[in-house]
């Protein structure tokens, strides 16, 4: 018997928390990445828009920017292709958006006898989903760039998907890894199988048991995210804002909310993939477990909650890591970039997967 | 109608995906038309005419592409093709044993011959 309220309600009330945390979080990077930048060049940052008196370090600015984005004259180039300009920005926003619901916030809880995921869809597919559906994300920067009609959105759109499919070669060979020492590509498995410990000591952590894999895979995210120092598609200096150049109003403001959402949800797949995703150090489901023996019991709801928080800083620092490279790094130039992908970033991936292989089966199948 | 509805099992992860599909689509749409619905409307040919460092657009944007793109997407398709191939081979590499490590091997010892080639022919050179 199924009860299709308990399974909607359900279904709806993870969108509505995980949509919120995610868009929330969003929101708060426009203003830290402001904030952070000001900071590291020694000013002060925003810091003017106020709400009855209130500035609170100009964390309300990004609401501000929303509605002045709103309000602002939409604009459409006379010599634009009118149906494919309109079609971009939510070529980039939709797959954006659809990307939040295969992030595992924490481990399945037990609600009125049913195991409900912390995860708006716990897919068999995982990895292949998120996939499949940021790669859409390629079609919004081509169109963008394409339907402007002009020379420096072109050039940037151009610039732009021919950086996305390179390194999102390396970036899908970066994790087979992953997939081989966790025997799988759902998601919550994988932040499962992170649980146990490596030596007796270390957390089976992916960056323990696929340091060079995590290193790819950070550097193939920044690509794809088009984020310093592979801004080449948005280079300022260059190619004035690249495929958004003739954008404005509040389809500008799209391109901006799909770039930061790829770098939130980015931020939460690199901490699931590698950083054990909700697995605390040392706590099993009872309590804590040291290596000496130690134990500690824990509350179970404290367990849980410790499991999320540990999920959340996590996010939040691979967030921030965002932040720091990109007033850290300088740009690349684009030939740096082409061989960076195909020259070094993609034989080192193939022997990844080479050394994984082999140390896997000895370790399985050798008797080491 | 009935029957088909109690045939839907909402449980399904696939349900919320649907959900977030709305969400999602319906989110890009609606962003696009309130920016249409609000905001001014004044007219002026220059305004609306598209970017060229501050004089009238000199040519239209249809100039020619390097081909370089096109190599660039062939060996995309190749090599995102290899990689569709190994998250199967991934799941299941340690059932398969030595034997799935080392077909595996062969035919990633091809298609590495085939970047080899590629890379000596000079398509993934950029001036």
């Amino acid at each position: 018997m199924n009860a299709p309220l308990f399974d909607i309600g359900v279904s709806v009330a993870r969108i509505a928390v995980f949509f919120a945390f995610v868009f929330g979080l969003v929101v708060i990077m426009t203003w830290v990445e402001r904030k952070g930048a000001a900071y590291m060049q020694d000013r002060r940052g925003p810091n003017r828009a106020r709400i009855l008196g209130m500035t609170l370090g100009g964390i309300f600015h990004p609401l501000a920017d929303a509605l002045k984005f709103l309000f602002k004259e939409d604009f459409i180039p006379d010599s634009a292709h009118r149906l494919f300009y309109q079609m971009a920005p939510m070529f980039a926003l939709a797959p954006a958006i659809l990307t939040i619901a295969i992030i595992p916030f924490g481990p399945p809880v037990t609600v009125a006898g049913r195991q409900i995921p912390l995860q708006i869809a716990d897919l068999n597919v995982g990895i292949l989903y998120l996939f499949a559906v940021s790669g859409m994300a390629v079609y919004g920067v081509v169109l963008a760039g394409w339907s402007s009609n002009s020379k420096y959105p072109l050039l940037g759109g151009l610039r732009s998907s021919a950086q996305m499919i390179s390194y999102e070669v390396s970036m899908g060979l970066s994790i087979v890894g992953i997939l081989m020492v966790f025997s799988s590509v759902q998601l919550s498995e994988i932040a499962r199988g992170q649980g146990e410990l490596l030596f007796g000591i270390l957390p089976k952590w992916g960056v323990f048991v696929q340091p060079l894999g995590f290193i790819l895979f950070l550097v193939a995210q920044y690509a794809e995210a088009n984020r310093t120092p592979f801004d080449l598609p948005e280079g300022e200096s260059e190619l004035v804002a690249g495929y958004h150049t003739e954008y404005g109003s509040f389809k500008f403001s799209m391109f901006m909310m799909a770039e930061y959402l790829h770098m939130v949800v980015g931020a939460a797949v690199v901490a699931t993939l590698f950083f054990g995703g909700w697995q605390f150090p040392y706590l099993g489901d009872a309590g804590f477990l040291f290596p000496g023996g130690a134990a500690v019991a824990v509350p179970a709801w404290a367990v849980l909650l410790l499991r999320i928080g540990s999920f959340v800083a996590k996010t939040l620092f691979f967030a921030w890591l965002y932040v720091w490279v990109r007033w850290t790094i300088p740009r690349f130039r684009y030939d740096q970039v082409m061989r960076l992908g195909w020259k070094v970033m993609l034989p080192l991936a193939l022997l990844n997967i080479f050394v994984t292989g082999l140390v896997l089966l000895l370790i399985d199948r050798g008797g080491v | 109608m009935a029957n088909f509805l109690s045939s839907i099992r909402f449980s399904d992860p696939y349900f919320s995906v649907l959900l977030m599909l709305v969400i999602g689509v319906g989110m890009s749409v609606a962003f696009v038309l309130l920016s249409q619905a609000l905001g001014p409307k004044r007219y002026d040919r220059v305004k609306y005419s598209v970017y060229e460092c501050g004089v009238d657009p000199l040519t239209t944007a249809s100039v020619r592409v390097s081909v370089k793109f096109y190599l660039l997407a062939i060996l995309f398709i190749l090599f995102d093709l290899e990689t569709a191939f190994l998250y199967p081979w991934a799941v299941l590499f340690r059932q398969l044993g030595w034997f799935g490590f080392l077909e595996m091997l062969v035919f990633l010892l091809i298609l590495l011959a085939g970047l080899i080639y590629a890379w000596k022919k000079g398509a993934l050179e950029w001036q």
